[in-house]
């Protein structure tokens, strides 16, 4: 990414957000899963390879390097992304969801090495370890130009974030997201009022995994080239952190932990080639980790909420009733 | 509607001999070479308030999670207005018209009391993800009237000044009294009540029981497990006895307090009431 030195301040800032922005969708889709219904995930990266290499396939033109290289448009990958990522979280969650928390989280882990493990070997699917390179670039009209490239990228990326921040809203706090949290909160009591733990907990997880297949596809077309080593267990960490820090539970939270985490990723980046010489680079990069894992077990001690937490009331249809009468007309006890 | 008793106390009704709302035919558990229900068969009326009672590990509890479906017997017949229902799932059971609340009340601790109790009405559309974007205004219209209800439910059960809180900061009582009104918000024909005495303070408890005898004069059945005979005196017509698996007795509160099976069941407890 030389070409970066010459983007100026502006262009960096935008291609700093289109980037931050396409993790937050990836964030988006592990608040529905965990934020809302308590399913611990730990396989973000696998769905998201998914829907990358998925995209990825759809859109490249015809090569020998990997499988197919349809040519379709970069919608037609997106929703592809989408389709093929719910497909396998639905055949996961079908095999792992009756499983408890801890359990899940070992099981989602596993499919996630497993993942890229195909993507690094199954050379004629994907490519193998040379990934999969000239994935269409959205605006790729505008690459000579670095500012309104990034621009138009960042432009299409927050359309992408609104639109599904503004859906999972309109789910979140419905009746719909309603059970969602009575699942995650106690499934005994979910199901004694009527409620079927196993179908709302694989609604969520499907949901949850499209949205990451689409985050994956999203960042495939916007650098322009993906490799096994992208969906390493390095990037469900990140996207961990991003929605613990932001808020489990808020839409909004999960946007902004994206961001702000992304922010801190690449300043520690810079200041780590700012403070080491080149040939102790490579190691000090571990720093990284790191200090976003020092940095979670931190938020997680003075602030387990996150910058935004979840709101005790999310209901929709019920903020009128917000402003009616305060507690002092309730009957006195 | 249903005729009252004459002489007993509180809400206390005759037996009545009308085909039974719940049944159990014959239920046997076991858990490994342990049977913890043995072949119990009970029946209970429409519109009685009936009292499971036994010493520890009689298996009340087990035969309760039996008949809210919790699991399903080894062996044996369970029947919601006639109707079998032993295989079918757990979450099926309010749809057939049967709540129950938990012995360690179960509400759900980050959410709003108000939220709590909307979470116990039936069929809503808007708990489909379609009818959100297709009927929004069937669902707004069905939340309106939820959140109303569930309003005029925590004012029945005292609480509607916390209406806005988690029900994380609820005592032990409150939370039997918040697991009352989201049962009573799917409507149930017959509700079934683990130890609702079980850690209550005694103020509270009176509202407890004068709510159980509102709901049960409005057509309400309830099965009430509790180790308070006090409780289960004022309340019931008739108690079921369990001991070491088995149905050992049944009969009126007085009968079966005086019934020397059930003296040394409760290994010489003596009185009691």
């Amino acid at each position: 990414m030389l070409d970066l030195l010459n983007l100026g301040l502006a262009g960096y800032i935008a291609f700093f957000l289109a980037t931050a922005l396409s993790y937050s969708i990836l964030c988006l889709g592990l608040n529905l899963q965990w934020g809302q219904t308590g399913l611990f995930n730990v396989g973000v990266a696998g769905f998201a390879a998914v829907g990358a290499y998925t995209s990825a396939i759809l859109t490249t033109p015809p090569s020998d390097m990997h499988f197919g290289g349809f040519g379709l448009p970069i919608v037609v990958g997106w929703g592809g992304a989408m389709l093929v990522s719910a497909a396998v979280t639905g055949f996961i969650g079908l095999a792992t969801l009756r499983l408890r928390s801890d359990y899940l989280a070992i099981a989602t882990f596993g499919v996630a090495v497993t993942i890229q493990l195909v993507a690094l070997n199954a050379q004629w699917l994907t490519g193998g370890p040379f990934g999969i390179g000239f994935i269409p670039r959205m605006f790729g009209g505008l690459a000579g130009n670095a500012l309104a490239f990034n621009f138009a990228n960042l432009a299409t990326i927050a359309v992408v974030v609104l639109v599904l921040y503004l859906a999972l809203e309109r789910l979140v706090r419905s009746p719909w997201g309603r059970v969602l949290r009575a699942v995650r909160e106690d499934e005994e009591a979910a199901t004694s009022l009527g409620k079927s733990p196993a179908r709302y907990r694989l609604q969520a997880f499907v949901l949850g995994g499209a949205i990451m297949g689409l985050g994956g596809a999203v960042q495939a077309h916007f650098i322009g080239f993906i490799a096994p080593e992208n969906y390493l267990p390095t990037l469900t960490f990140q996207v961990w952190t991003m929605l613990i820090i932001g808020g489990s539970g808020n839409n909004l939270g999960a946007i902004l932990g994206g961001v702000v985490i992304w922010a801190l990723w690449a300043l520690s980046g810079s200041a780590i080639q700012a403070i080491f010489p080149p040939e102790q680079q490579a190691r000090a990069a571990a720093l990284q980790i790191t200090g976003i894992g020092v940095l979670l077990s931190v938020a997680l001690i003075l602030r387990p909420r996150g910058l935004l937490g979840e709101k005790i009331i999310v209901s929709r249809h019920m903020d009128l009733a917000d402003t009616l009468a305060p507690p002092a007309s309730a009957k006195a006890e | 509607m249903h005729e009252t008793g004459a002489a007993p106390p509180d809400g206390r009704r005759e037996r009545t001999q009308e085909r039974p709302v719940l049944a159990a035919d014959n239920v046997v558990q076991r858990f490994g070479g342990i049977a913890a229900v043995d072949g119990v068969s009970l029946s209970i009326g429409r519109g009685e308030i009936v009292g499971l009672i036994g010493p520890n590990g009689a298996g009340k509890t087990t035969m309760f999670n039996l008949l809210a479906g919790a699991m399903s017997p080894t062996a044996g017949r369970v029947l919601i207005g006639g109707e079998a229902v032993e295989a079918s799932p757990a979450h099926r059971r309010i749809t057939l018209g049967l709540g129950r609340t938990f012995q360690i009340p179960k509400p759900f601790p980050n959410m709003s009391l108000v939220e709590n109790v909307m979470l116990g009405r039936q069929n809503q559309a808007g708990e489909r993800i379609l009818p959100n974007w297709i009927m929004p205004g069937r669902v707004a219209r069905e939340e309106k009237e939820t959140y109303d209800k569930a309003m005029a439910l925590l004012d029945f059960v005292t609480l509607t000044h916390l209406a806005r809180q988690p029900a994380k900061v609820l005592s032990g009582g409150q939370r039997k009294l918040l697991e009352l009104a989201r049962v009573l918000m799917a409507d149930p024909s017959i509700i079934l009540l683990d130890e609702p005495a079980a850690g209550v303070n005694p103020s509270l408890l009176e509202v407890i029981i004068d709510r159980i005898v509102e709901i049960n004069r409005r057509g309400t059945t309830f099965l009430i497990i509790e180790h308070n005979m006090d409780m289960i005196a004022r309340l019931c017509s008739h108690v079921f006895v369990m001991a070491t698996g088995k149905l050992l007795c049944e009969g009126t509160p007085e009968a079966v307090a005086a019934d020397p099976r059930v003296i040394e069941a409760y290994l010489g407890g003596g009185h009691l009431l």
